[in-house]
């Protein structure tokens, strides 16, 4: 907090600017005077919300981030883990909420952009990409603008950088009405000894800008854009030269260049530009490395001419890399980047005063900051939380007494709904280590060594999750059930898990109940880590994620790395095979509340989620991970969201098989959404054998039918043919969004 | 028998290691060849990979043509050699006059990455004379410009000198004809838009890529 006799702010220019007058005398003690206008702006940006993590912080130190295998924990451009055969992982994952919001291609596409190059910092090549995506209604105009214009941006960078989208998730629903999520998470691979950070070290050493001249888009972009929510309409189109325009040609000429003045070990350091440009990346990499650096702010190469310093610093523009070498390398440095058409600029050395300084052309002195205090001062707010007030009294709304279906097959036909028509249209097999792609629980990709080829004969798995229902009811339970669907989408592909990454989607943390939503959901997420021994390697908190006064329901969305240790065979699929035996594993807690199912009969936000048992959730993953590395199983899904009722209709399309069920106990059994249960399906001659090794895991079995034939009949609840489960899942998102089929 | 395979790489291109990938797995040996050169060195086949050639900035393959190397591989193809250009390869070889025809967007005006399957239409090219007539291949595509199109003189002429190689059995983007590949009047140049080198693995899901690549190995 600022001292009382601090000096008072001269005019408003600081709020113009996001900083609060507590920010400004702040400020202006860590100076010992007032902050010129430069000064206020690099400020403003650095202790945005969006990069100074200044709300979320204190929580998200209570996240468990060790485990022997992790090499980088979160605070750098990517968490890294060691994947074994000497090579690491890097993995990440950002939102572009608030740009996709207000310009859907562009704001995506940047994401895209973003999120790649935080993975080729610290030295991996960007392999996969995952986007999971949440948006309005599919009957509303708007909803669909944005839908359509976030996957076309994401197809039309993703596949021209050259990076497959290998998943993701796809959802709709009120809550995003004004406010969609647009989340990427990307993993990469490196030698482990290739490993690099952000460093500015060594006084005399040069800055090197890479890539894209710097102009006037995105200026602002993390304090205006990023750290506000939205309002009229009005308002809303005038932050659209907020948002940055993305070049995915300049992309991928920066990525070739950067990876091989890595590999052949020329920089010090390496950082990417991303929210709050040239004065972040000089700034942290000084910081890092414990020295200064001074910027020659007029040596940056500019998109139009009469920028002003302040626009410069701040600048978003994208397809930048800031590169820190010793001067005896630049040449080469200079001579690959010719090679691939990237542009490289000498705009500061390194000094050892451990000050950012901007000097123009003529000397003259512009800035003068201590380059730490631009992270490390940052404000830190322990913001008021309280649970809603009508809590206990929405707990006691139980959706048990919602009436029952006169016939559960019609609402399973509302909740199907493959999402080809997203992923057909991004490249999801370059690079040739697709095993299992979109549409599955987990992608699963073969693991080859980055710079040798060499086929490892293992693989990588990878899952995104996130379940605003649940959420919504119980952030805290809600979180931890959403570490154990992934937990479960890892063991179906016969995946351990071992890393995690968060992007935490709340609304206005000046909210005392959105704020206690995500203390919550950060232990609930944590309770969850904990108990599968999985490390949270990195994150990136989206907050301010209301409109009009009202916030998105708490979307904690988590990516989990997993390995599979012998990948010889692609696992069995999500499917029916006719003949087989149907086996549920695990156990149903008939519990409602938090289900798609209630939600749409219009219960959501009350009640109390099933119980989670995070134990017999583990004991269940072991069991099912060991099983389907057996080879023994024709058909595995796991059941989460729409729960035991969507999960067999969703194999049961994929499998163009029906299935005779009994035992179901009444809808609430059909569609509880409780953690920790898995559906097999066996062929007779190795049921016994599959009975077995589950038996040792000592986990529930049940045999609950047979697959066989075009109709899926569970007994007293639902007698639908596949076929129309199949057109209705099928046409759900072509009929909404047009058909993006052929035949013109 | 042609063993060596130079791998065409422009900026911008991004299958030209998986192509590397494949070919190696099927016994031959390739080098990337990167747009500046002038030669080819000693390939004993060519393959333009897939990707986005100079971003595909002004149409797929506009800008490509003009790159030094696209002289090599011209004087390469009049010599007789293999040349095969794969997606945008196949984009840039019509560009560079050594392919009829030209790639116009997807008629459903999508980007479309998804298994197909081709029929082999004819056995005498460069890239199916290890394929049996008629067989039917599961090879995916993955193009938002693999539209073929072309006049229907060339069309003719395609048909009637049986050069059209590869037909896809439902056609996913509305190519003329449903042509997935054709060859040069020479037979040594051929162009398709799927990418038989995603499909030389088991774990991949389809093993058909195999013949195709075999041709010119």
């Amino acid at each position: 907090m600022a001292s009382d006799d601090a000096p008072a702010p001269p005019d408003d220019t600081h709020r113009a600017l996001g900083l609060t007058d507590d920010e400004y005398a702040r400020i202006a003690e860590i100076l010992g005077r007032h902050p010129n206008h430069l000064e206020l702006a690099m400020y403003s940006v650095m202790w945005s919300e969006h990069c100074s993590y200044k709300s979320s912080r204190i929580h998200l130190r209570r996240f468990p981030t060790e485990a022997p295998w992790v090499l980088v924990g979160p605070g750098e451009g990517a968490g890294v883990v060691d994947v074994g055969d000497g090579i690491a992982a890097a993995l990440r994952i950002e939102s572009h909420n608030h740009p996709s919001a207000i310009e859907p291609y562009q704001g995506a596409a940047t994401g895209v952009g973003g999120i790649l190059r935080d993975i080729f910092s610290v030295g991996a090549r960007p392999i996969a990409v995952m986007d999971p995506l949440r948006f309005g209604p599919l009957d509303d105009a708007r909803a669909r603008w944005v839908a359509e214009g976030v996957v076309s941006g994401i197809s039309g960078y993703g596949n021209s950088v050259g990076v497959p989208t290998v998943g993701g998730e796809t959802v709709f629903d009120e809550t995003y009405a004004d406010n969609p999520l647009v989340n990427v998470l990307c993993l990469g691979v490196m030698p482990v000894e290739r490993l690099v950070l952000g460093r500015a070290e060594g006084a005399g050493n040069l800055a090197v800008l890479l890539g894209s001249t710097t102009g006037r888009d995105g200026i602002g972009g993390v304090s205006v854009l990023a750290s506000a929510g939205f309002g009229d309409d009005e308002a809303d189109a005038e932050k659209r030269p907020s948002v940055q325009v993305g070049d995915p040609f300049e992309e991928k000429r920066l990525i070739e260049a950067c990876l091989e003045l890595l590999d052949r070990d020329l920089a010090v350091g390496v950082q990417d530009l991303g929210g709050a440009g040239i004065t972040c990346a000089t700034s942290e990499t000084a910081a890092k490395g414990g020295a200064g650096m001074d910027v020659l702010v007029d040596e940056v190469p500019l998109r139009q001419p009469g920028m002003e310093p302040f626009e410069v610093m701040t600048s978003e523009s994208q397809e930048r890399m800031l590169a820190i070498l010793t001067p005896d390398r630049l040449d080469e440095v200079l001579e690959i980047a010719a090679r691939w058409e990237v542009r490289a600029t000498v705009i500061g050395t390194v000094t050892g005063s451990g000050r950012l300084r901007v000097v123009d052309a003529d000397g003259a002195v512009l800035a003068d900051v201590p380059a730490k205090s631009l992270e490390e001062d940052a404000p830190l707010y322990d913001r008021p939380r309280s649970a809603p007030v009508d809590l206990e009294e929405r707990r006691a709304e139980r959706a048990a007494s919602l009436p029952a279906p006169s016939d559960c097959g019609t609402d399973l036909l509302a909740l199907v709904g493959d999402t080809r028509w997203v992923w057909s249209q991004y490249d999801h097999m370059l690079f040739l280590n697709t095993v299992v792609g979109p549409g599955g629980d987990a992608a699963v990709l073969r693991l080859k060594h980055p710079t040798t080829g060499e086929d490892t004969g293992r693989g990588l798995a990878l899952t995104t999750d996130g379940n605003h229902l649940w959420c919504a009811v119980d952030p805290r339970s809600g979180s931890a059930m959403t570490v154990a669907e992934s937990v479960l989408n890892l063991a179906v592909v016969g995946a351990r898990p071992v890393a995690m990454v968060n992007c935490m989607n709340f609304g206005n943390p000046e909210h005392p109940e959105v704020m206690w939503q995500f203390s919550e959901s950060v232990d609930g997420l944590s309770d969850g880590l904990r108990a599968f021994d999985v490390p949270c390697i990195g994150g990136n908190v989206s907050l301010y994620n209301e409109s009009r006064g009202r916030d998105i329901d708490p979307t904690p969305i988590i990516g989990v790395l997993g390995v599979v240790d012998e990948l010889d065979r692609v696992p069995p699929a999500p499917v029916l095979v006719d003949g087989g035996h149907v086996l549920l594993v695990g156990r149903t807690d008939p519990v409602l509340d938090g289900s798609r199912w209630a939600a749409m009969h219009g219960h959501r936000g009350r009640g109390q989620l099933p119980e989670v048992d995070l134990a017999a959730v583990g004991a269940v993953a072991a069991a099912v991970r060991e099983v389907v590395r057996s080879g023994l199983l024709d058909g595995v899904h796991d059941v989460s969201a729409g729960g035991l009722g969507l999960a067999l209709a969703e194999m049961a399309v994929r499998g163009g098989c029906g299935a005779s069920v009994a035992g179901v106990d009444g809808h609430a059994a059909l569609f509880s959404e409780s953690a920790g249960r898995v559906l097999l399906c066996v062929s007779g001659d190795r049921l016994a054998a599959v009975r077995d090794l589950l038996g040792a895991h000592g986990v529930p079995v049940e045999e609950i039918g047979t697959a066989a034939g075009g109709r899926l009949v569970v007994d007293g609840l639902v007698d639908l043919p596949v076929d129309a489960l199949a057109h209705a899942s099928a046409s759900w998102l072509s009929d909404a969004l047009g058909s993006g089929t052929t035949q013109g | 028998m042609a063993r060596h395979v130079a791998v065409v790489r422009f900026p911008g291109t991004n299958c030209e290691f998986d192509v590397v990938e494949a070919v190696e797995s099927l016994g031959g040996t390739a080098e990337i060849v990167f747009h500046d050169r002038s030669d080819l060195g000693a390939a004993d086949a060519v393959v333009v990979a897939g990707g986005f050639a100079h971003g595909d900035y002004l149409r797929p393959g506009a800008i490509a043509r003009f790159s030094p190397v696209m002289s090599a591989v011209a004087e390469f193809a009049a010599a007789g050699g293999p040349v095969i250009g794969i997606c945008n390869g196949f984009q840039v070889l019509t560009e560079a006059g050594l392919l009829p025809g030209a790639l116009q967007k997807n008629a459903g005006l999508k980007f479309r990455c998804e298994m197909v399957e081709l029929r082999v239409e004819s056995t005498d090219s460069s890239l199916t004379n290890a394929a049996s007539r008629g067989a039917v291949l599961r090879v995916p595509i993955n193009h938002f410009e693999g539209n073929y199109t072309c006049s229907a003189e060339t069309l003719a002429e395609l048909r009637g000198e049986d050069r059209v190689v590869l037909r896809y059995v439902d056609n996913p983007n509305g190519s003329v004809d449903d042509i997935a590949g054709v060859c040069n009047a020479g037979r040594n140049v051929v162009g398709l838009m799927p990418h038989p080198e995603r499909a030389c693995h088991e774990l991949l899901g389809s093993t058909d890529g195999r013949p195709l690549l075999a041709s010119f190995l």
